[in-house]
């Protein structure tokens, strides 16, 4: 390792005149001084992420309750859970769950944004309220809107009386369930996009925008043609990590429903926590662990790769 | 324009005014709705929350491991990044790609080897098992290096005449020129330990052990709910994040702002 550690300055004739006549000693000496470096964030690194990371891979193969020895079954717990029909319906719940949430907060974020891109007064106090709940856990979100959205007492089925609609009963009934923690997530997340988007918006150059205008093209067709095009990198950001983001939903399905009621609401970590601390089936955990990374990575390079056909890069 | 921003800024801001007033409503929740201007206001869900539960150990435990988290993660962070930007090694931009790529990985994904793995080293139910995991993070290294990129080489070819090396460049030159960085990356690193859940959830099993969001999850009742004590702990999770966050404003939306454009 160390003597890979060398000062390497390619293409800079003086480095490598001092290289060449460096003594050894400096050499080790400016090996160590990396190490100092980087040693600190690669030890945690390389304990807590990489080597869980293929420890997940090697406990994947085992069936293990976590307290007697573990047994290897090969890809007994893959092949069980592509058979079981209830890791279709975790994934399909997930999926439900990203469909819901993602057009709420990027349609809502975009409207904020282009609103907020005018030349507004008390611009930074409004975006500040729309980005409040983005410093707020997902368990106080999750308390939050279990509470707004209690069936009896709450507000939200209150002010729907009021108005003569009978509200439905949001977490406790199972068609719900996923549409409540959907409100709750896009509330939350609502902010984020938005800042994003407007940091895009305001690289936008905005004489572009006034020619568009003298041109006669009438609003739309400058959000269409014009600002949405040259938005499409905060665009492309907002999708990849919503999705990213979206796979891992947790926190708030714990704390909101807990999966119920009936299952409605599971999605895939929550599967994974239950799967290892009620079920004890650490094996079978990891083996959905790796399944949820393989997916998200698939989606993600997906992304990457199918951008070339719609982000621009202006 | 300006109406849809008003009338929006308002229904946003709705949920946490109804935290409030919840929260000053004796016994809402299990047959009352509270009224926007309580009728009765009290206190009394507040002194309950301290009294019935060591709601002070829960609020000092989050504190401890935000601060020493985000502390932490500074130091972490800023080394790694000084040798990404300015001590060139062969080798540099694999290990730089692995340091990346781990941003890519859930904790979700490592809990079942985190977990074993701190209880091999009989690490469960201590500060330090929930500690160890947040010590470094890609993300925290990735927006440093980008800070310290941005630091003209000149200062530390000066300082290099002036006899400095590696260390004290990197603690007199480069450290106060990236002071903004490092403030952005406090808040986000406070933040993130401060209302972390799944890891804390696993980790510290014990009552008295517990950080706020796990205490809050745990505030619910299983067929009935306090309302008025669960929005009370709301609050005074709620609290130091907006202090922090009105505080540091400019750095957090910088932050999110940034990572969008690069």
């Amino acid at each position: 390792m160390t003597t890979e550690l060398l000062p390497t300055g390619a293409g800079d004739p003086k480095a490598s005149i001092a290289r060449a006549v460096a003594p050894r000693k400096s050499r080790s000496r400016y090996a160590l001084v990396v190490l100092a470096f980087l040693l600190p964030s690669a030890v945690p690194l390389a304990l807590f992420v990489l080597g869980p990371m293929v420890a997940a891979a090697v406990v994947s193969l085992t069936e293990w309750n976590l307290i007697r020895p573990a047994v290897f079954v090969g890809f007994d717990n893959y092949a069980q859970l592509l058979s079981d029909p209830e890791t279709g319906a975790i994934f399909l719940h997930t999926l439900f769950y990203i469909v819901g949430y993602l057009p709420l907060v990027y349609v809502g974020g975009l409207a904020l944004a282009l609103a907020l891109n005018s030349r507004l007064k008390g611009r930074s106090f409004w975006r500040g309220i729309y980005f409040l709940p983005v410093v707020t856990s997902w368990i106080v979100v999750a308390l939050i809107w279990r509470w707004l959205l209690n069936p009896s007492t709450g507000v939200v089925n209150t002010v729907l009386a009021w108005v003569g609609i009978d509200g439905p009963g949001w977490w406790t009934d199972p068609a719900w369930a996923m549409p409540s923690i959907i409100l709750a997530s896009a509330w939350k997340d609502l902010g984020f996009v938005m800042v994003i988007l407007l940091a895009g918006l305001q690289a936008i150059n905005p004489d572009l925008v006034d020619a568009a205008r003298v041109d006669g093209a009438g609003w739309w067709r400058r959000l269409v043609s014009l600002t949405l095009p040259l938005l499409s990198p905060s665009t492309f950001f907002v999708l990849v990590i919503s999705l990213i983001n979206g796979f891992q939903v947790f926190d708030q399905v714990y704390a909101m429903t807990g999966g119920g009621p009936a299952g409605s609401s599971q999605v895939v970590v929550m599967q994974i926590y239950d799967l290892t601390f009620r079920y004890g089936a650490a094996g079978e955990a990891s083996a959905l662990s790796w399944m949820l990374f393989v997916v998200v990575l698939a989606v993600t390079v997906t992304q990457i790769i199918g951008q070339r056909r719609w982000v621009t890069y202006g | 324009m300006h109406s849809v921003i008003v009338v929006g800024a308002i229904v946003m801001f709705f949920p946490f005014v109804w935290t409030i007033v919840t929260s000053i409503t004796p016994g809402a929740g299990l047959t009352l709705t509270p009224s926007l201007i309580p009728s009765d206001p009290s206190l009394d869900a507040y002194a309950r929350l301290f009294a019935e539960r060591p709601f002070l150990r829960t609020i000092l435990n989050s504190l401890g491991l935000a601060v020493v988290t985000t502390l932490v993660q500074l130091f972490t962070s800023a080394t790694a990044a000084y040798a990404f930007s300015r001590l060139p090694f062969r080798g540099r931009g694999a290990v730089f790609a692995i340091y990346l790529a781990t941003m890519m990985i859930p904790l979700q994904v490592l809990i079942v080897p985190l977990f074993v793995e701190l209880k091999a080293f009989g690490l469960i139910n201590t500060y330090l098992g929930a500690l160890l995991p947040t010590f470094a993070t890609a993300f925290g290294i990735f927006l440093l290096r980008q800070a310290v990129n941005q630091v003209p080489r000149e200062l530390d070819e000066a300082a290099t005449l002036d006899g400095a090396g590696h260390f004290r460049i990197f603690a007199l030159v480069i450290l106060p020129n990236i002071r903004p960085a490092l403030a952005t990356l406090s808040v986000f690193a406070f933040m993130g330990s401060w209302n972390s859940f799944l890891w804390p959830l696993v980790v510290l099993r014990k009552p008295e052990l517990q950080t706020l969001p796990v205490a809050l999850a745990g505030l619910q009742g299983q067929y009935t709910t306090a309302w008025d004590i669960v929005m009370a702990g709301s609050v005074v999770s709620i609290l130091p994040m907006l202090a922090i966050y009105i505080f540091a404003q400019r750095y957090v939306v910088q932050g999110v702002a940034n990572s969008g454009i690069k």
